[in-house]
């Protein structure tokens, strides 16, 4: 059966659904043509949009459970509300929009696509992170970081903005981008030197930073309702990998 | 800084025999030969030797003999001389001692301690030559109990996806940058031809093999390396990748000389950039996030494929695996300590993990006396020799066995240690194209096949002696072993009796 209205939105009471059955629900949705379900009362489901493959759309009311798009290629997620751990776990394409917080290992591993979260998020944000030919992640955190942010990056575009920090305080998170090897991290507002990972550099932005930053930036300002010129007013670092091969030099033979 | 360090072997050139022709000198990858051109002649830098016999066998006149070097410290239990040349390589580099393969050390190999069983008057053994002997084995989860229609007496039960194996000899987890694409293609090849599966470790798929994805599995570990919905679906299993034998609890760091074009096509990151594997997946902290994992994959490949899980034998194996079966493993595979690796810090190597025969045997007894062994299957790897090995390892308890080591000796590994060099002689562990090239997908793939062939033929011929015509009745059935020179707990761990007992 194919749909006759694509367009039409389908919506879906998650409330007192097990996961499973939730996600062959979305996929027999998406199966006949549709195009967007709205999911409510969604309580902690996991791995929503994982088996999709397609640019689809899911616009979720609640709070989705942990691996929220893991492995996850083509579909778009808005979130009304916050996502838990492992958002966009191993994503290789697609959208998540976040109206919210999230929890710890965002984009972990994560090989494409956006994640924007308009809060804060847990520990290691961005660990492992790469790019790959025309694949490069952005992951833009509205909030602030917990400890080991862009741990091990190897490649994408990661964005803390720090927009809830009172005026004059730094960052919180320690073991910044620890491992590093690939990809940027911009940093809007102040970090400590001991809050660096030792395989990170500070650098200034150049034009072509600003170019990227502006159009992330006002996305993410697009997505959340702000001010993208308001945003970017204010001082950004860059952070890079001093080392592509950060543990090159470790053996004896 | 001068090297203290005496070389280990030497090269001896018989002068009578050698024409001169330097098949050595391009044959050696390490630059233990070379050519003097103003005295035209071919000769060593023996410090440069590790023994592979690449030139020997192809030596056209036999000219080359290579041995130990006979120089001897001064006797001493205590300080041998691999002691001794590892301090000093240390106090020369200042770094982490780099090894290939598996253990080398004396730690007992407990299969050498167990014997088979065979059938004498009172039960008749079986000739396999003119008898049907099924060696068909099944993985995959398990149900706890069946359900039949009365009336058509069909299977009501429905059943987890099973994988079904023709020889119960699978091949190891190999990524492609440790070994070559050859070698992968051989293995794939072999594994199609002989109804196995073989197994692409943590570095992708390369789209040339794609074909082979029925007798895959395909892994995912802690780095992710070319993880993505096609790997997935072309695969018959998924492994998660906890631990390997050779390194327990550590990760690993391909480098990034070996991150050629192709390597970066498989993994997916850009050319010449460390592939750095974290030494855990960070998303699994707990059994709990273990069964996400496991779950997410499940949902990503729609329950269609059993979910493998891999760890590396420690101390509490038992209870892990457990609760690696509660969260949802279909299969787990243990890896012991002889376990092999293209890269490990030696001090792990050689220190970390217990043998794969204690843990199997734990393992099995453990899964049993909570009810559970049904519901995953067990694979055993690390230091599997013979087909001998594989019959006591199914008599232990195990399902199916992977074999590495083994395979690569197939193809022409001498076990010269040296995989983390990227400099292999015969072509195997390296990505350089000069040197891979030395594998033929075409003969490594027949090798391989023989080699299961032969196993084939032996395990038969065990399981008739033992006047059983399936492999299923030996699984587990430790009725059929018996130790040698094992202590009382040794014996009780492995759950057999003593020989003559």
């Amino acid at each position: 059966m194919v749909r006759d209205k694509p367009n039409e939105v389908v919506k879906i009471d998650a409330s007192g659904v097990f996961f499973r059955e939730l996600n062959a629900r979305l996929q027999e949705t998406f199966s006949v043509g549709t195009r967007k379900v709205e999911l409510q009362n969604v309580y902690g489901q996991r791995y929503i949009g994982t088996n999709l493959d397609k640019p689809v759309e899911i616009e979720i009311f609640g709070t989705p459970g942990n691996d929220l798009g893991a492995f996850m290629n083509g579909p778009k997620i808005i979130v009304q509300g916050n996502a838990q751990d492992g958002c966009g776990n191993t994503m290789n394409s697609g959208e998540i929009i976040v109206h919210g917080h999230a929890g710890d290992i965002v984009g972990l591993a994560a090989r494409g696509g956006k994640i924007f979260i308009r809060e804060d998020v847990g520990y290691r944000a961005g660990i492992h992170m790469k790019e790959y030919q025309d694949k490069k992640p952005v992951l833009v955190i509205g909030g602030t970081a917990q400890d080991f942010l862009g741990e091990y990056m190897a490649g994408g575009i990661l964005i803390l903005l720090g927009m809830n920090l009172a005026e004059g305080k730094c960052h919180k998170a320690k073991f910044i981008g620890t491992g590093m090897h690939g990809g940027v991290i911009y940093l809007r507002g102040t970090v400590e030197d001991y809050q660096l990972g030792k395989e990170v550099g500070i650098a200034e932005l150049e034009e072509k930073d600003y170019q990227i930053l502006r159009q992330l930036v006002g996305e993410f300002a697009a997505h959340f309702g702000y001010d993208a010129e308001e945003i970017l007013k204010h001082k950004f670092i860059k952070l890079f990998p001093r080392w592509l091969r950060p543990y090159g030099r470790l053996y004896a033979y | 800084m001068k090297t203290y360090l005496t070389p280990k072997f030497m090269v001896q050139r018989d002068p009578e025999r050698c024409i001169q022709c330097q098949v050595c000198v391009n044959q050696c990858s390490f630059d233990a030969h070379y050519y003097d051109a103003e005295d035209n002649e071919v000769r060593s830098r023996e410090e440069n030797c590790v023994g592979c016999h690449r030139c020997t066998l192809f030596c056209p006149t036999r000219a080359l003999t290579i041995s130990r070097n006979p120089q001897d410290y001064r006797e001493n239990y205590n300080w041998r001389p691999e002691v001794i040349e590892d301090i000093l390589k240390q106090a020369e580099t200042g770094g982490v001692l780099l090894t290939g393969m598996g253990n080398d050390k004396g730690q007992r190999i407990y299969w050498d301690h167990l014997v088979l069983n065979a059938s004498q008057v009172t039960n008749p053994s079986i000739d396999p030559l003119r008898e049907p002997m099924e060696l068909t084995t099944y993985l995959g989860r398990k149900p706890d109990q069946v359900e039949l229609d009365s009336e058509t007496l069909e299977l009501k039960t429905e059943l987890a996806p099973q994988i079904s194996l023709e020889v119960p000899v699978m091949f190891a987890a190999m990524s492609y940058g440790a070994v070559s694409l050859n070698v992968h293609e051989s293995l794939a090849r072999a594994a199609t031809e002989m109804g196995t599966l073989w197994n692409t470790g943590e570095g992708g798929l390369h789209p040339k093999l794609y074909k082979y994805g029925n007798n895959t599995i395909v892994q995912v570990a802690s780095g992710r390396f070319g993880v993505h919905a096609e790997y997935l679906s072309a695969a018959r299993v998924v492994e998660i990748k906890i631990g390997q034998g050779a390194k327990p609890g550590i990760g690993g760091h391909l480098p990034g000389e070996k991150v050629s074009s192709e390597v970066s096509l498989t993994r997916m990151i850009p050319q010449g950039t460390d592939a750095l594997s974290p030494s855990p997946q960070h998303d699994i902290y707990s059994i709990e996030d273990l069964a996400q994992l496991i779950y997410a994959l499940k949902e990503a490949t729609n329950y269609s494929k059993p979910i493998s899980v891999k760890i590396a034998a420690v101390h509490n194996s038992a209870a892990i695996a457990s609760g690696m079966v509660r969260a949802g493993a279909d299969i787990i595979v243990l890896d012991g300590l002889r376990g092999a690796t293209g890269a490990a810090p030696k001090v792990i190597r050689d220190n970390v993990g217990i043998p794969i025969e204690l843990a199997l045997a734990s393992v099995d007894s453990r899964l049993r006396k909570e009810g559970i062994r049904n519901r995953a299957s067990i694979v055993v790897s690390g230091g599997i020799r013979n087909s001998g090995d594989i019959a006591k390892a199914i008599a232990l308890g195990a399902d199916a066995v992977n074999i590495g080591t083994a395979a690569l000796v197939a193809l022409g590994c001498h076990v010269c240690q040296q995989c983390h060099t990227g400099k292999c002689a015969w072509g195997i562990c390296t990505t350089d194209l000069r040197l891979t090239k030395r594998v033929n997908p075409d003969i490594g793939a027949r090798r391989l096949s023989n080699l299961l062939r032969g196993w084939s033929i032996e395990l038969k011929d065990i399981l008739g002696g033992m006047g059983i015509n399936a492999l299923e009745s030996l699984r587990g059935n430790r009725l059929h072993l018996r130790g040698i020179g094992l202590t009382d707990t040794e014996l009780e761990i492995l759950g057999i009796r003593m020989a003559g007992d």
